[in-house]
């Protein structure tokens, strides 16, 4: 079994800060790492390798400094890795992403599976998987909290919603989004480590994947950004003294007063 | 590139790389310098340099149709088991609001097996002009490649102008799929829509890196321009039993019918508890309930308000309840009227996924951590002790 798994680099959200005079995002020492979501990702599709064999490659979008965790991925199990890195990507949304990295999927040869974070923590989109799976023709379930079964062509899943889950059999080709639910990620080991650090990353260009230029960066792109703004940050307000009878009954009188009960 | 930097006239006084929003400008050799990867070209900086030695030559995508000929507002009508979804409704209410901006009829449109014969009516009744109805028990179950065949191919002929439906699974599944089909633009998860005046365009306004920046998109060249936007930022319509409108059947074409996947079975596991992502109030537990066994007290608060129950990342990680109760960036983003918050400390990954709740309330033993700080209430004790005198006083 063959299967893709597509990963961002994304900077550290537990470091992400807002500098308060400016109101900008302050970069220093924000560390990037792999985003979370593609972690669990990753780890079904190892699994899934080694229940079925095959391989596992990891395929990223960015800048050269996101075969970082493209490294990372092979420490946890993936045995390939591929880096899409062109100036021509800069800008894209998320209508040239997926046909960038539908692109180079497609120039990797066979696959079975598309694997991926239900979406990426720091643009919070959910759509470059979709994206993948309309672009290659192939069908999709999003937000997939089990493998149930995968044999024959097809899978079964339980794809998760508001209410519970639904249960959905899809065949092979197909893209699958996960959420954290689906298992735990195992731990890089020192074998893993070593691999990583020996392992080739396949850089390709736009030119390597044949792309439609105008399908990429800003020319590519249907949306823009026409203002960024800090969102006005949220000011404490009253705090709840006396004791714990009286706080409970304040609390209580301060809601109706608000009428929210 | 599209940002160019004069070095002749760029004095290195450094205010583009104060005010680049990400970071992505630095000086070099006193000199400003733009990071390409980091560079989201908003164009700030141009705004800002004093000498005009930043231009941002403006690269779009090319328009390629007739624009004017889009015309309409669409909204999906999400639907499960007959029954429309809350955030339709609440884009309903919107779409109406931004028709009366600039003149457009509102359309609901809606997939569905027909089992809810009031569901066209109630569609009217609360917001739209005219439904356009596809009806077929194939169509019962929300599947990703049926549902996006079939409203690509009703938008690819009928030519909307926006398309809006909710930032809920089902939401975020189709919508990609539809604006990929389209070749045009979606903003994800917006909380803001309005009508620019004088582009007529639609300006979309959405968080991004978790909350810490907002950002107002659009799409200027091709259309439709397509949005989903999280339930409750917008107020449903009351009823009006006044409103009429015209229901349009289509009839479902059989080759939109997806071969290659299929909804085996429909679960609902969260029995009579109020869902997360509807409730108007949370109340949410993370590290300080303890234990599994302490959550009982938070669903017996949850009932007394009518609410739902959350958590944060540390109490579903250590197996105290299931992840479907996660709030926060790895999980559900929820926007209610209240949340309360009871021994979470308020970690950045749990705030973006509540911070936009309009009134916090903090029961927190530590009177310094950040939710206890952004929190409109904040009530500083053991909470062990302090919810059941709440419950208590809410049964009075």
């Amino acid at each position: 079994m063959n299967i893709i798994v597509t990963i961002k680099q994304v900077p550290d959200a537990a470091n992400v800060r807002i500098n308060p005079e400016t109101k900008t995002l302050v970069r220093e020492g924000v560390e990037s790492m792999m985003n979370p979501l593609d972690a669990y990702a990753l780890e079904e599709a190892v699994r899934l390798k080694e229940k079925l064999g095959g391989k596992v490659t990891v395929v990223c979008m960015g800048p050269p400094m996101a075969e970082a965790v493209l490294r990372e991925a092979i420490s946890l199990g993936a045995d390939e890795a591929v880096l899409l890195s062109d100036r021509a990507v800069a800008g894209s949304d998320t209508l040239a992403t997926s046909y960038a990295l539908s692109q180079t999927i497609s120039k990797l040869g066979g696959y079975d599976l598309i694997l991926g974070g239900k979406q990426a923590i720091d643009g919070d989109t959910a759509q470059v998987g979709p994206g993948i799976a309309v672009n290659l023709d192939i069908p999709q379930v999003t937000c997939v909290r089990k493998v149930r079964e995968c044999a024959d062509g097809k899978m079964v899943v339980e794809r998760m919603t508001e209410e519970g889950y639904d249960v959905v059999e899809v065949t092979l080709p197909a893209v699958v989004t996960v959420v954290k639910e689906i298992n735990e990620p195992r731990i890089a080991s020192l074998k893993g480590k070593m691999a990583a650090k020996r392992a080739q990353i396949k850089v390709m260009t736009a030119a390597d994947i044949e792309a439609d230029l105008t399908r990429l960066g800003l020319k590519g792109s249907p949306t823009n950004v026409v203002e960024i703004f800090s969102p006005d940050a949220r000011q404490g307000g009253v705090k709840i003294e006396g004791a714990p009878e009286e706080q409970a009954k304040s609390l209580v009188t301060a809601l109706k007063e608000a009428q929210l009960l | 590139m599209p940002i160019k930097i004069n070095k002749e006239t760029c004095v290195g006084c450094g205010a583009c790389v104060s005010q680049c929003p990400f970071g992505a400008l630095s000086l070099v050799d006193n000199c400003a310098f733009v990071e390409e990867t980091k560079c989201k070209f908003c164009g700030k900086c141009a705004t800002v340099c004093p000498c005009e030695a930043i231009t941002v030559v403006k690269e779009e995508m090319e328009a390629k149709d007739d624009l004017g000929s889009y015309k309409d507002i669409w909204v999906f009508a999400e639907q499960k088991k007959g029954q429309v979804a809350g955030v339709s409704f609440e884009l309903l209410a919107k779409a109406r609001e931004l028709a009366s901006q600039k003149p457009n009829t509102v359309w609901a449109v809606v997939l569905h097996d027909g089992s809810n014969a009031a569901i066209c009516d109630e569609l009217i009744k609360k917001g739209a002009d005219k439904v356009l109805s596809v009806s077929a028990p194939e169509l019962k179950d929300f599947d990703d490649l049926t549902y996006s065949n079939v409203l690509y191919r009703l938008a690819k002929e009928r030519r909307p102008e926006i398309i809006l439906c909710g930032a809920t699974t089902i939401g975020r599944a189709l919508m990609p799929r539809v604006a990929v089909m389209l070749k045009t633009g979606l903003t994800a998860d917006c909380t803001q829509l309005h009508i620019d005046p004088e582009t007529g365009l639609l300006i979309q306004t959405r968080p991004a890196f978790g909350g810490n920046i907002m950002a107002r998109i659009r799409c200027q060249n091709t259309r439709p321009q397509m949005a989903t936007v999280r339930h409750k930022v917008f107020a449903e319509m009351e009823p009006d039993a006044s409103r009429s409108g015209e229901v349009e059947t289509v009839p479902f074409n059989k080759e939109d019918l997806s071969l290659r996947s299929k909804v085996l079975e429909v679960v609902e596991n969260i029995g009579e508890q109020v869902k997360l992502t509807d409730a108007n109030i949370i109340v949410s537990g993370g590290r300080g309930m303890k234990g599994p066994e302490n959550f009982a007290l938070l669903k017996e608060l949850a009932e007394a308000l009518g609410g739902a129950v959350g958590a944060s990342r540390a109490a579903v990680d250590a197996g105290w309840i299931p992840y479907a109760h996660q709030v926060g960036q790895t999980g559900k983003t929820v926007c209610p009227k209240v949340y309360i918050a009871c021994g979470i400390s308020g970690q950045i990954q749990h705030l973006v996924g509540m911070q936009s709740s309009d009134v916090i309330v903090a029961i927190n033993k530590d009177p310094e951590c950040p939710m206890m700080k952004i929190a409109n209430y904040a009530i500083c004790g053991d909470l062990f002790e302090i919810i059941p005198l709440i419950i208590k006083e809410l049964k009075k």
